[in-house]
């Protein structure tokens, strides 16, 4: 074999050990190249009688097989392509499942997507009790379906239900989980991984070990999927259930469903022949190309130093400051509790840092509770913050953020008492949504090293960080404030400083156009559940009720002042306020909450804030190109000012900060599917009835004129 | 001993301790390994320390967890600090923290390390409850038992009074006299009036009242945020009672001896929870790394007595021999930190150092002289701030430096007395 092969084999005492080590690459991942050699490699087995067993294991330090080569898809011309592409996986996959000497998979880290498509066709399944080994089929999160005999083979060893919550839902699973549902046979240590995986092949070989076939499905099991009748019912739910909460968005869903049902009604010929099929159709919907743009995208954003042109090493971050106790200063100092970080966590008096270490806590107490840490690791990361009332323990923190009350003069003040303690290479960030970074750089004799960190709520669940960068900001700074906030797990944007930055700037119109809807006299219900179909994750209307209507008000001011009338809410949503209608905080909003503070219907009693007195019917398509074509119209207006550096980062923040519909691939990808000169002739139509709210921008006019796109129309989006 | 400074010297840069509570009251709930790693970690945010550069990590306690009894090495392995940092643990009663705090400098006097965190804690409201032997006999023969009927036989054996469990008692294991015990004993012998030890009671209670009003007192304290609900912080030491008066001290019932005796619970310190921990560097180091040393390790000094004499009297002969190695006089100090574990003991440690006949049995020439009592203990002791055995040592060396520093005196001597007869004194020198 060459020296760029994957493969390479270690022959000793009748077993061949096959270990695949990508050359150059961080992780193993399957592309038609190594499919090829894993054919050439079978030939040479069947042909050796030498080989008594097969052991296959990973070259790499923490990783298996991570799956499939994502660029290989971005090749496939037509669903028939893709097909064939399935179906030669399936021809390679089968020989290892059909070779004469059985094959031992050795698993120690990832073991994701054709990865454990390989290992499910092999005789025998031995995987580490390592934190890093996961395996999981997360093919539905680009939209596409398992397509090396996940569908095919998973149900046959862990049962119906449990292979279609780990295809529907994408979810990892750990050694041991795998170990209880018989997705793996054994669980050992990373140190003897190899030499039981020899023993097991021997054994397998010598046929004192049959090949694994699952655990015993046990009794309720076979009762419910042991024959047609029970299986119609789990797929029946199953189904449904999929359609109710994708509301028909994500085809895949359904077509996993119909690839894993092929697997009980058709031969197992045709059943991998119906895999290959749909693999194929999924390949090449708009919504797979969506979700692996998604995928391009946030990958590429992990390799950006945030900084144009050469950029500074970041500064180590070995310790973090967080001012202000309050939610986001708790999450904040969560997250960087979970990575290792020690934290000194100050507010101004011993309440709030009281209440502010319970939030800590709480945040640590659910990943305890879910499993995701142990109690040592959640004792650990707890006893990393250290709470304070004094200016103390601040002299060698190289970054702080605050997260103080939102205004300027205390945010000034803030600044000026901590400059005297940090050492003058500290990194001051705020985490200030609504005040220019610029405005509260005037404070510091050090404006250079002033930066934003604008997370969204709450910290630990919501993906996206806006790193928001004046003029004046180092690169040094702007590309430690990066490299940090990805350590924290987040997808990080470097947005320019402008008022509401990016996702707050874009949406303002959106959420303006649904109260002016309200105005118009059209139902709560039907807004939200016009933007549901969209594909939002929230209707706006709820939104307005989760975000709450005081800091909604502050924000909805802040943008009419900047950018006058197009930005100009609503003043039936003063109203509301005033009513001391807070949204789900004061359990009085839009909607009615139980005392538990559980979300009911709408709260009919809020019309009456409206200048409208009855209710009116807007076709549902109306709502949606209001409310939508307003928010992507203000992002191609972002990217026109600079805000945004790239249509990427205006997707990924869009879709990450605010929950555009991920199988629209973000604002930009949108205009791109219907055409700029569509998106325009729309909007000038909704400007026409709205005069003011919709001009399209000029960036977008421009585009239409010349039949530009935001991204190339083939090859790798970014 | 030569102190003309051949020897390596070993600085204390930074002292910080939790507040003191009352046993069973807000830390009832904080392991003893909790309260050193509060007080270590706010000892490590407060000098900004770099964790990577210590070297070890010595803690003492009195009353170890049975189920982890290396405390030290328990604090080491705390998540701020690399698991490189060795560590070890000491006993040695009231004055366990003194004893970690010179086994580190003796460490760093060998030159075999350069910074160090020497400390203690203690959590009385934890102690172990033991079963009795009988009980333990059983389990014991019951998990040795190779088939269910064995199993059954053994824990058949139990009886009712086997049930009752066994509370460690604070009792000298020779004499099986308690501390209390020996105290009222001291009283007697060395004829200590009520009065005069309500009245020191009264002192220490009056002085640490002002210490912690003025906030010389909390400045080396970390506010205890309390989980797992956080609903109350603890920022001061809450047995001091600035309320009390000597009427209130004076009607206390004698506890040790109800018909003739004078030690009370107000006279006494209270078992109490707390840690409390120092940063010990080397002179050169601290120079080195732009730390600004508080004071230094003059000389220290550790001595016996008999415990079924008087248990408690072992100052008497260990700070005259402290104060020979610093080549100093009781005229050269400017302030005087003794433990008071009770009233009783102070005022018949004070007496011995006054007294030719414990000079003569110490082998001294003359008495150590009598300690100007404007200078003792001026921010209250043991009796108002309470006693947690294994931190006590700790929190005294970071008392008295910082009030050196304060009064800008020179010298400091403190005296610490032990269970099993056993006393210990420290000069330092102010930086």
């Amino acid at each position: 074999m060459t020296t760029t092969a994957a493969l390479t084999v270690d022959v000793h005492d009748g077993i061949a050990v096959v270990t695949i080590d990508l050359p150059g690459e961080p992780v193993n991942k399957f592309s038609a190249a190594v499919i090829a050699e894993f054919d050439e490699l079978m030939t040479q087995i069947e042909g050796n009688t030498a080989v008594q067993g097969v052991v296959l294991i990973s070259g790499k330090p923490d990783g298996f097989i991570a799956g499939a080569d994502i660029d290989a898809f971005l090749d496939f011309k037509s669903a028939a392509d893709a097909e064939s592409a399935s179906a030669a996986g399936h021809r390679v996959v089968s020989r290892i499942e059909r070779s004469r000497a059985p094959v031992v998979a050795a698993i120690h880290g990832a073991c994701l997507g054709a990865g454990l498509e390989t290992a499910l066709a092999c005789s025998y399944r031995i995987a580490t009790d390592h934190p890093k080994t996961v395996l999981g089929l997360p093919e539905t999160q680009l939209g596409l379906i398992p397509g090396a005999g996940g569908t095919q083979r998973l149900p046959k060893i862990v049962g119906l239900q449990v292979a279609l919550d780990m295809i529907l839902t994408a979810k990892n699973v750990r050694a041991n989980k795998a170990l209880q549902t018989g997705l793996v046979d054994e669980v050992v240590h990373p140190a003897i991984l190899r030499d039981i995986a020899v023993r097991r092949a021997q054994a397998l070989a010598a046929g004192t070990l049959r090949a694994s076939r699952g655990k015993d499905p046990g009794f309720m099991r076979k009762l419910l999927e042991g024959n047609a009748a029970g299986r119609a019912i789990v797929f029946r739910q199953a189904r449904s259930m999929t359609l109710r909460k994708s509301r028909g968005a994500y085809p895949a869903l359904i077509a996993a469903l119909d690839a894993v049902q092929a697997g009980f009604r058709e031969t197992p010929e045709q059943g991998f022949a119906t895999e290959a099929q749909l693999f194929g159709e999924m390949a090449a919907t708009a919504v797979s190309r969506e979700l692996i743009f998604l995928f391009f995208a946030t990958a590429s954003l992990k390799k950006d130093s945030g900084v144009q042109g050469e950029a500074p090493p970041p500064l180590a971050v070995n310790q973090l400051g967080v001012l202000g106790t309050g939610f986001m200063g708790a999450g904040i100092a969560a997250v960087a509790a979970m990575q290792g970080l020690p934290v000194r966590f100050k507010d101004m008096k011993h309440e709030q840092v009281a209440h502010g270490l319970a939030a800590v806590r709480a945040v640590l107490r659910e990943r305890l509770t879910k499993k995701q840490i142990t109690r040592q690791q959640f004792e650990d990361q707890l006893s990393l913050v250290s709470g304070t009332i004094e200016y103390t323990g601040f002299a060698h923190v190289p970054l702080v953020i605050e997260a103080v009350f939102e205004d300027v003069a205390v945010k000034h003040q803030v600044l000026a008492e901590i400059e005297k303690v940090l050492p003058p290479s500290a990194i001051f960030a705020s985490n200030t949504s609504t005040i220019p970074i610029a405005t509260i750089a005037e404070g510091s004799p050090r404006p250079e090293r002033v930066i934003g960190m604008h997370f969204f709520s709450p910290v630990q669940k919501m993906p996206l960080l806006e790193v928001i960068v004046t003029p004046r900001t180092a690169p040094e700074v702007i590309a430690t404030t990066v490299a940090f906030g990805r350590r924290l797990g987040k997808t990080v944007i470097v947005v320019n400083d402008s008022p509401g930055f990016f996702v707050n700037r874009i949406l303002a119109p959106y959420i303006n156009e649904a109260a002016r809807m309200l105005d118009e006299g059209v139902a709560i219900e039907a807004i939200d559940r016009a933007l549901l179909d969209f594909g939002f994750p929230v209707g706006p209307i709820t939104l307005l009720d989760e975000v709450g209507l005081d800091i909604a008000g502050k924000s909805g001011a802040i943008m009419a002042k900047a950018f006058g009338s197009r930005l100009q809410p609503s003043e039936s949503l003063g109203r509301v306020l005033a009513a001391g209608r807070l949204g789900r905080k004061s359990k009085k909003g839009f909607y009615l909450y139980d005392t538990s503070g559980r979300k009911g219907g709408v709260d009919e009693s809020v019309y009456a804030l409206f200048p409208a007195t009855m209710r009116t019917e807007l076709p549902q398509e109306d709502i949606q190109r209001r409310c939508a074509l307003a928010m992507v119209n203000e992002a191609v207006r972002c990217l026109e000012e600079n805000i945004v550096r790239a249509p990427r980062d205006g997707d990924v923040g869009a879709v990450f900060g605010i929950g555009f519909p991920p199988f629209r691939g973000g604002p930009f990808r949108y205009v791109d599917a219907i055409g700029a000169a569509e998106v325009v002739r729309r909007l000038v139509a909704l400007d026409a009835a709205h005069p003011g709210r919709f001009t399209p921008c000029a960036l977008l006019v421009k585009m239409a004129q010349d039949g530009q796109r935001f991204y190339p129309a083939t090859g790798k989006p970014v | 001993m030569d102190i003309s400074g051949t020897r390596r010297r070993v600085a204390i840069v930074a002292g910080v301790r939790t507040p003191f509570a009352k046993a069973g009251t807000d830390l009832r709930h904080i392991s003893a390994i909790d309260l050193g790693k509060m007080a270590v970690s706010e000892l490590v945010h407060r000098s900004g320390v770099d964790p990577a550069a210590i070297d070890l990590l010595v803690f003492g306690t009195v009353v170890p967890n049975v189920l982890a009894p290396n405390i030290a090495r328990e604090v080491s392995l705390m998540s701020l600090f690399p698991k490189t940092i060795q560590s070890w643990s000491v006993s040695r009663a009231c004055a366990s923290a003194n004893q970690a705090i010179t086994d580190a400098a003796d460490q760093i006097v060998l030159g075999q390390a350069d910074i160090a965190i020497a400390g203690g804690a203690e959590s009385l409201s934890n102690v172990p409850i033991l079963h009795s032997r009988g009980f333990a006999d059983a389990l014991v023969a019951a998990s040795k038992a190779k088939s269910l009927g064995q199993r059954l036989g053994a824990l058949s054996k139990i009886r009712p009074r086997d049930l009752i469990p066994v509370t460690p008692a604070i009792a000298e294991p020779t004499t099986g006299e308690s501390m209390g015990e020996s105290a009222e004993k001291m009283a007697k012998v060395n004829h200590i009036a009520r009065r005069d030890q309500d009245e020191f009671a009264l002192a220490s209670h009056m002085n640490a009242a002002a210490g912690t009003k003025d906030g010389r007192l909390t400045a080396e304290i970390t506010a205890a945020y309390i989980p797992p609900r956080y609903e109350k912080t603890l920022t001061a030491d809450n047995g001091v009672r600035s309320d009390t008066n000597i009427d209130l001290l004076s009607k206390l019932k004698p506890v040790f001896d109800r018909k003739y005796g004078s030690v009370t619970a107000g006279n006494s310190s209270p078992l109490t929870d707390g840690g409390a921990a120092v940063l010990l560097m080397s002179e050169e180091r601290a120079k080195a790394l732009g730390y600004k040393p508080v004071a230094y390790i003059r000389s220290y000094a550790y001595a016996g007595i008999d415990p079924g004499e008087q248990l408690l009297q072992a100052p008497v002969f260990a700070a005259p021999t402290a104060l020979k190695r610093a080549g100093l006089t009781l005229k050269d100090i400017d302030l005087v930190e003794m433990h008071e574990a009770f009233a009783a003991q102070v005022l018949s440690n004070l007496q011995g150092f006054e007294s030719q006949y414990w000079a003569d049995r110490g082998g001294f020439a003359r008495p150590m002289g009598a300690v100007d009592r404007s200078r003792l203990n001026v921010m209250g002791g043991s009796i108002a701030i309470g006693h947690p055995f294994g931190a006590t040592g700790a929190r005294i060396t970071t008392t008295l430096m910082n009030e050196l520093v304060r009064r800008d005196g020179h010298f400091g001597l403190m005296t610490v007395c032990a269970a099993g007869g056993l006393g210990f004194s420290m000069v330092l020198e102010r930086a």
